[in-house]
């Protein structure tokens, strides 16, 4: 273990290294550039064996990482905002070939207008797409998730993206412990692969036409696999945290066992709302905060039980969603909580869009109006936090 | 042909053939439509251009002679009657054999 | 928030090394085992254009990722700056303000109506970063301007982990670059004026 200084780019490009991937195909975007820029530093110095293969875009990038991982290779790659969108129908084949894959994403949201800053909006594009998706709060959890999602994939048979937050994590150096390279060769393992179409002594057929007689058992498989992945992720978190002090859940609850008012989050913004929370308990407010890591698969059950206390719940969306109600997290707990026997009323705060600074202020805003509705006050059910009128 | 089909549990993961050459047991000889391809070996030369045209590896060959066709796959589709340089195959109604 | 949370920005002009400093001067904090964030505020960066960058600095885990409104210590890194843009923004009573400048801290005041409650430091880190590196890379003479006017970091460990990483960042250059850097530093933090 040593101590280091290192962007959430940085730290996913350490862990990259470390993991020794046996191809990374990658195009450059910003903000993610850099992790590919300093992998390709890696394997230009020796330090990694991993084919590098310089795509020339997104879509080519997740077609040679999806062939890669059909021939058994432990494949990654880094990608943001339009990559990730121009990925976007390799991101199905790669899911519906049940293919293990990471991708080390920078969260940055999409044209137009253009824009190079965070949000979310880039992932919530992908989240039907099969992949398991993780939401880092700082460089430490990017770089640990990293890890922990390539023993994750391989065994849930799906792929997975880790998310951090463009430029606020991405480009904003941080202290964080990192592991012994052994220490990680140790924990993901080798590669074993069921089957490989590179095997001929196991010959395979990969990708063939599949009409109306399979291709829903298939579909019918893969939703499965989503349903089960909860457990998987679970136990190599599990794993990870027993190996090494950094114990992670599919959600994190922040003060939340008394907490009559509660805030639903994703990514680098947790760690502000936690400085609210502590604020707000000071002062013998009972609010606490619920962060997501792991938006896909949904973990309908573990939200459910950290929420059920709560009375008044505040969920904070970093994309809109334009679905001309909720946007994507508040409709998800909104759903999950509807089979509960208690009622809590729940409001769908959209914040941060291209990057927009999400303050303490903000946050506490969101406490403040749950409170108000606590005593009395009518609140639309969608809203929008830092927004000018 | 009336095999129950798997469920869900039952199928590999990700759609994958994992039985090599299976595509042998789908008979497409029953596609064609009345017409199937004859060779006059008296003409042919062997020079198998209808071997590498053939989209369901139709024609048998052996020992580097064309032997005829495996009607069980030959689906009627004429190309190797179109690519012989010799005019050696021609495609007959199957009904006056 | 957090009261032992210390905040810094700083301003410069796109290729005078803010950012650097700021990557520099975190850097050395977390050698004296601190938790530290330290990151540009990024728009279109363009040579000569304004930039900030920031640090936070403290001896817990720093959980605010929201961008920094009230700095304890604000660097300024070209005097023309101070006609174009708010130094002293959010900068309140106890606060420091550095600036590149052959001016004394008392002009520096008057033009920009400084608060009785912050204190002004000036040196001019142009200058000596061209007699001692040969280019006007004002950004390490900061670093000694501002170990001499807090207590944030021990001066020397700041200078052993800078020279370290100076020495990693110019792998492969003359090794004269590091030794003239650390020079700057060293003058700067001679050369630093407060009031009085």
């Amino acid at each position: 273990m040593k101590v280091a200084a290192k962007t959430a780019n940085e730290a996913m490009a350490e862990a990259m290294r470390q993991i020794n991937p046996d191809v990374v195909a990658a195009y450059p975007i910003t903000p993610s550039t850099e992790i590919v820029q300093i992998f390709s530093q890696f394997v230009a110095d020796g330090l990694v064996d991993t084919e590098f293969v310089p795509v020339e875009s997104e879509h080519s990038a997740a077609s040679a990482c999806t062939a890669a991982a059909a021939a058994g290779a432990r494949v990654m790659t880094a990608t943001a905002s339009q990559g990730l969108a121009l990925m976007n129908e390799v991101l199905f084949v790669t899911a519906g070939l049940r293919l293990p894959m990471v991708i080390c994403e920078i969260a940055r949201t999409l044209s137009a207008p253009i824009n190079i800053h965070c949000d979310h909006s880039d992932t919530m594009d992908q989240r039907d797409t099969g992949w398991m998706q993780f939401y880092a709060e700082d460089s430490q959890e990017a770089y640990d998730l990293v890890i922990q999602a390539v023993k994750i994939t391989e065994e849930a048979f799906l792929p997975a993206m880790v998310s951090a937050d463009a430029f606020i994590l991405s480009h904003s150096l941080q202290r964080i412990e990192m592991l012994d390279d052994k220490d990680v060769q140790n924990f993901i393992g080798e590669h074993k692969t069921p089957f490989s179409i590179l095997d001929t002594d196991k010959p395979i057929t990969v990708g063939p036409l599949d009409l109306q007689d399979y291709y829903f058992e298939h579909k019918r498989s893969e939703a499965q696999a989503m349903r089960d992945a909860g457990k998987v992720i679970e136990k190599v978190f599990s794993d990870f945290g027993k190996k090494f002090g950094r114990k992670y859940n599919l959600i994190e609850e922040y003060k939340m066992k008394d907490a009559k008012r509660a805030i639903v989050l994703m990514g680098s913004t947790a760690g502000t709302a936690k400085e609210v929370v502590d604020t707000l308990r000071a002062d013998g407010e009972k609010v606490g905060l619920v962060k997501v890591f792991a938006f896909r698969p949904w973990p309908t059950e573990e939200v459910n039980q950290a929420l059920k206390n709560a009375e008044y719940i505040g969920v904070m969306d970093r994309a809109e969603g334009m679905s001309g109600f909720g946007a994507p997290l508040f409709t998800e707990i909104r759903s999950s909580l509807y089979d509960e026997n208690k009622n809590p009323d729940i409001y769908g705060y959209v914040y941060g869009l291209g990057g927009r600074d999400t303050t303490p202020g903000d946050i506490k805003k969101v406490f403040d109006d749950l409170k108000k509705v606590e005593n009395g006050k009518k609140l639309d059910r969608n809203n929008y936090l830092g927004v000018r009128e | 042909m009336a095999k129950k089909k798997e469920g869900w549990k039952e199928l590999p993961i990700g759609a994958i053939i994992v039985e090599p050459g299976s595509s042998r047991k789908f008979k497409t000889g029953d596609w064609r439509e009345g017409k199937k391809p004859v060779v006059d070996k008296d003409k042919c030369t062997n020079c198998l251009f209808c071997w590498i045209s053939c989209p369901d590896s139709a024609i048998i060959v052996k020992d580097g002679e064309m032997k005829g066709f495996n009607l069980d796959y030959c689906k009627g589709c004429g190309i190797c009657f179109t690519q012989c340089p010799v005019n050696a195959i021609e495609m007959v109604d199957e009904e006056k054999e | 928030m957090a009261k032992d949370l210390i905040e810094i920005r700083w301003h410069g002009r796109g290729g005078q090394g803010a950012k650097t400093a700021a990557l520099l001067f975190g850097e050395a904090a977390i050698d004296t085992g601190m938790y530290i964030q330290a990151f540009p505020e990024y728009g279109p960066e363009r040579t000569g254009a304004p930039v900030s960058a920031f640090n936070r600095l403290s001896k817990k885990p720093i959980r605010l990722h929201s961008g920094v409104d009230s700095p304890a210590i604000v660097l300024v890194l070209d005097p023309s700056l101070l006609n174009t843009v708010d130094v002293l923004e959010g900068l309140g009573k106890g606060g420091i303000l550095i600036v590149n400048t052959p001016d004394s801290p008392g002009d520096i005041r008057k033009k920009l109506s400084v608060d009785p409650g912050i204190e002004v430091y000036t040196l001019d880190a142009s200058k000596i970063a061209m007699d001692t590196i040969g280019l006007n890379k004002p950004n390490t003479p900061m670093l000694g301007a501002l170990a001499k006017v807090s207590d944030i970091l021990d001066y020397k460990k700041m200078l052993k982990s800078i020279e370290h990483k100076l020495k990693i960042k110019f792998r492969g250059k003359p090794e004269e670059i590091v030794t003239k850097n650390m020079e700057a530093i060293k003058t700067a933090h001679e050369k630093t004026k407060g009031e009085g």
